[in-house]
């Protein structure tokens, strides 16, 4: 986050508007909102949202919580759904290519902040970085009330208990926790918090990341934060513990078994393939193993 | 074998061409002008100026001439437009009661002082298609030079209720009492009257059309009246700080209902009739007396009405009404959900096979 | 059971206690005191202020003057309207119950009749699925609920398996005090008189105290040790509940009473 640095309202390549789109004022107002949210893990500030010139829902709380943290030498990763090249991800980076004319940048190593939806990278993350999530529907609780008044209530109370009776219905009509991605989370012993439609998969990995977790919801107007080294639980029972998604199969293209796995249809006769949702991921492993070897196979093994 | 399908980006430059190629269509047809636009298409106009909240007929006109008519899309373009804009500060609030008066009329007097304006309506037009307008080249006929001196004093009518103290009282806030601003700061609830005609000025016509109507037909029925509705130029003035004293820098064209509603009294108040309010910019009759019908369910609260319709509940009403914010997050879904939707079926493919053992085991 | 166990001191004080809606005074300069096991009756036609009663000693309503002390399990007598709203919230789903006429004001429609009932232990930390799912299937054999029944929605029982639902949810966390708002209204006699039994039995064996706002008399004689008699807001007649019903002194208990004696 180097915005401090950044060049104050100078014009980005795109003429007319400010540096990253936003004028100075509401990207301070941002900022304060972020340093609230980080200072309360895992809690929803409102946050005056501003109409972006790209719909709500396609990530306007996000892009907003970017342009913000956004200065002149950062180097920006924009993901969906894992991959780079998706429409929406494209569509982003270009955004701040014309607005604010920074590096952008596929390896997730490399960047400063990486701008994500429904995906948290396979690269652990490290000091310094920033991963903005874009974020739906932000209150966890929505499902069970739907009043603001009510749930706003509900955390100020911290009383969750009905969020473990959804858990308790899962289990009892379906014998598993039916929750599949935005599965809750705890944050600091404290806060219910949604991950966002990211997989459970991910949700290990918000635990104690070294990198700041931002959230934007832009049409709901909220901002939240998991700082650096922040507690993340994924609710549950003792007796049916969290579990992460888990495949028969390994990566057809680089053959890891660790990596969250897109299925792919090959044909109309049920034929199917597992193949990396982290694009950038994939690409690695594929570059760093021998020229020769072939795609591996459903039996084949996973690739260290 | 399997290549993980790349070209995002050309696509959709790709994409942005043929949108542009298709907006133009026939080449062999004249283009569309702005000014075509904003002087017949001038109701089309006054509602993308009304919900994108900013007055200028110039920028609408460009925004539907860009969105190829689709009203809700130009919309979004103009208040995407307006976001950036900078502010100087606030106006003087409008008077329409010294508005120059192009139509008014009322429901709940016969005759009143001013007299009644019918205007330009299309109320009492039979909605016959006019084959005439099928040539374009036609001579058009010419409306009869200014009716005969609209009368300048027109008080409104519901100050000439509340002369008699039938209606309820209208209390401006104090002057320094700060005025919400929704475009500035995020929706709170409760929130005050203010916040939700704010909200309600910005909905979308047909969301409000239909709440309003839901009220008529008994959910939440608050027997309206029109009490007056009126279409007319007013002045907008500005207190510069260095100055002291107010200057007028332009006039707009606004829409005005104010409806008259039946109110039994409560434990703290005599009868009296109640209001609701409606403002569009230029001419949105229908959208103004919408939007007074829904600010008097809203204000059940205040006034101790149970609030048991759709219509009487702010959170509902106000959360729903905005269509830049409905239709991004309907439209969303139109997005890649590759990894949610991978999700769900490991889910459901691990549930049927659990399903499955169970089965094979009884 | 309970750690307060001091028989010497009441749970509940009511100290003139006054509510109005505008015009009309719906409780008037009530006090009484409400003693732990007991179970106190209050009766009274529609519109006599037996609800309103209810409602403002059970913190659902505050009263215009008067105070309400509730005896907390650690810290001793409370005034419920000096209390913060957290421990007033923690305190109606622990250590108070709620009986509402209409059970579905009180259960979750839509999650199981096992998740209603181990809803209030989970808000209190249980984290053990297969702990609180039986401690459900116990509570429904208490209130004579099949327990085969425990995953099926609510909307499938009838009036009296609600109401009884409804009653396990509520005592789960075993409280103390449960406040009761005509508990067998809108139910069949015969529906009626089970439910009375098992309400009986359940205070008996728990050692709860109660307050059970009724307008029949039946109910208030099956059910409580002391009686009182609201007309207009205000308390008429108060005493032991057969002798009020027995040998009613006010003018408009008499009346109660043989409007009830003599159909």
């Amino acid at each position: 986050m180097s915005a401090a640095t950044a060049p104050v309202a100078t014009g980005g390549p795109e003429t007319g508007y400010n540096f990253a789109y936003l004028d100075e004022q509401t990207k301070r107002m941002i900022r304060r909102t972020i340093l609230k949210a980080v200072a309360i893990p895992g809690y929803q500030c409102p946050f005056g949202g501003r109409e972006m010139p790209l719909p709500y829902g396609w990530g306007t709380g996000g892009i907003q919580v970017t342009a913000s943290v956004l200065g002149a030498d950062d180097t920006l990763k924009v993901i969906d759904q894992g991959a780079d090249d998706t429409t929406n991800a494209v569509s982003i980076r270009r955004f701040f290519e014309r607005t604010a004319g920074v590096a952008t940048t596929e390896r997730t190593e490399e960047a400063t902040i990486i701008q994500t939806r429904h995906r948290i990278p396979e690269a652990p993350l490290r000091e310094g970085q920033v991963l903005v999530y874009q974020v739906p529907i932000p209150e966890p609780l929505r499902w069970l009330e739907p009043r603001e008044t009510e749930s706003r209530k509900m955390h100020a109370l911290a009383e969750y208990g009905a969020m473990h009776v959804r858990l308790y219905e899962d289990i009892a009509h379906h014998g598993q926790i039916a929750t599949a991605y935005d599965y809750p989370v705890k944050v600091n012993g404290r806060y219910v918090t949604a991950p966002s439609p990211i997989p459970k998969f991910d949700n290990p990995k918000m635990h104690m990341n070294p990198a700041i977790q931002l959230f934007g919801a832009g049409r709901e107007k909220r901002i939240y934060a998991i700082p650096p080294y922040t507690r993340v639980e994924s609710l549950d029972f003792e007796d049916h513990p969290f579990e992460v998604q888990r495949w028969d199969e390994v990566c057809a293209l680089c053959g890891s078994s660790e990596s969250y796995l897109d299925e792919v249809i090959t044909d109309d006769r049920g034929g199917h393939m597992f193949v990396c949702s982290d694009t950038y991921y994939c690409a690695e492993r594929q570059a760093a193993r021998p020229a020769a070897a072939a795609p591996w196979s459903e039996a084949g093994g996973s690739a260290k | 074998m399997y290549v993980a399908v790349k070209g995002g980006e050309k696509a959709i430059l790709n994409s942005h061409r043929l949108i542009e190629d298709e907006r133009r269509g026939d080449r062999g047809i004249p283009e569309l002008s702005i000014a075509q636009i904003d002087e017949q298409l001038g109701l089309a106009v006054d509602r993308v100026m009304t919900e994108g909240s900013l007055y200028d007929r110039r920028l609408a006109a460009l925004a539907i001439k860009q969105a190829q008519g689709d009203l809700i899309e130009a919309i979004f373009l103009l208040r995407a437009y307006r976001t950036t804009l900078p502010r100087f500060g606030a106006s003087v609030p409008i008077d329409t009661g010294r508005m120059q008066v192009r139509r008014r009329i009322s429901a709940t007097y016969k005759d009143i002082p001013g007299g009644q304006v019918l205007g330009p309506t299309y109320d009492y037009t039979h909605r016959l298609l006019d084959f005439g307008l099928m040539d374009d080249e036609a001579e058009r006929c010419q409306a009869v030079s200014a009716p005969a001196e609209v009368d300048a004093a027109m008080p409104r009518v519901t100050d000439l209720l509340g002369r008699d103290g039938l209606i309820e009282e209208e209390t401006a806030e104090p002057d320094e009492t700060p005025i919400a601003d929704l475009t500035r700061d995020p929706l709170t609830f409760p929130a005050e009257r203010p916040l939700r005609l704010q909200n309600l000025a910005r909905g979308d016509e047909g969301f409000l059309l239909g709440l309003g109507y839901s009220t008529q037909r008994g959910y939440g029925r608050n027997h309206p009246f029109v009490g007056e509705i009126r279409l007319g130029e007013v002045a907008v003035e500005f207190v510069p700080e260095e100055l002291g004293f107010p200057i007028e820098l332009g006039e707009i064209t606004v829409t005005e209902c104010q409806m008259v509603n039946q109110f039994k009294g409560s434990k703290t108040k005599p009868a009296q009739f109640t209001r609701g309010y409606g403002l569009t910019f230029g001419h949105c009759e229908r959208k103004a007396m919408s939007m007074a019908l829904v600010d008097r369910a809203l204000r059940c609260r205040e006034l101790d009405e149970d609030a048991t319709a759709p219509a009487q509940d702010e959170e509902f009403v106000m959360m729903h009404s905005d269509n830049v914010e409905a239709s991004g997050f309907v439209q969303h879904l139109k997005l890649p959900h590759y990894v949610d939707f991978q999700a769900e079926l490991v889910m459901v493919r691990s549930m049927r096979a659990a399903a499955g053992a169970k089965e094979a085991a009884e | 059971m309970s750690v307060d166990t001091q028989a010497d001191a009441p749970l509940l004080e009511v100290q003139g206690l006054s509510k109005r809606f505008g015009a009309i005074q719906a409780c008037r300069n009530i006090s009484f005191d409400l003693w732990p096991g007991e179970v106190i009756g209050i009766v009274g036609e529609s519109g006599s202020g037996k609800t309103t009663l209810l409602n403002c000693i059970s913190a659902r309503l505050a009263p215009d003057s008067g105070r309400v002390l509730y005896r907390t399990r650690h810290e001793g007598p409370a005034d419920l309207n000096g209390m913060s709203e957290p421990a007033r919230r923690m305190l109606m789903r622990t250590d108070w119950g709620f009986v509402h006429q209409d059970p579905r004001e009180g259960l979750r429609m839509r999650v199981s009749a096992g998740a209603n009932v181990g809803e209030r232990l989970m808000a209190l930390g249980a984290r053990h699925y297969g702990n609180i799912r039986a401690e459900a299937l116990d509570w429904l054999g208490m209130v004579e609920i099949d327990q085969t029944r425990v995953d099926d929605m609510p909307r499938t029982f009838s009036g009296g398996m609600l109401q009884r639902l409804q009653i396990a949810r509520n005592l789960v966390t075993r409280p103390r005090l449960v406040f009761m708002d005509e508990p067998t209204g809108g139910l069949d006699v015969s529906v009626q008189a089970r439910l009375l039994d098992l309400i009986r039995g359940l205070v008996a064996d728990l050692g709860l105290s109660a307050v059970v706002v009724t307008h029949d008399l039946a109910v208030a004689r099956m059910l409580s040790h002391r009686l009182m008699v609201m007309w207009r807001g205000s308390v008429v007649e108060t005493g032991l509940t057969d002798q009020v019903l027995d040998d009613p002194h006010h003018p408009y208990t008499q009346l109660l009473v043989s409007s009830v004696l003599q159909p």
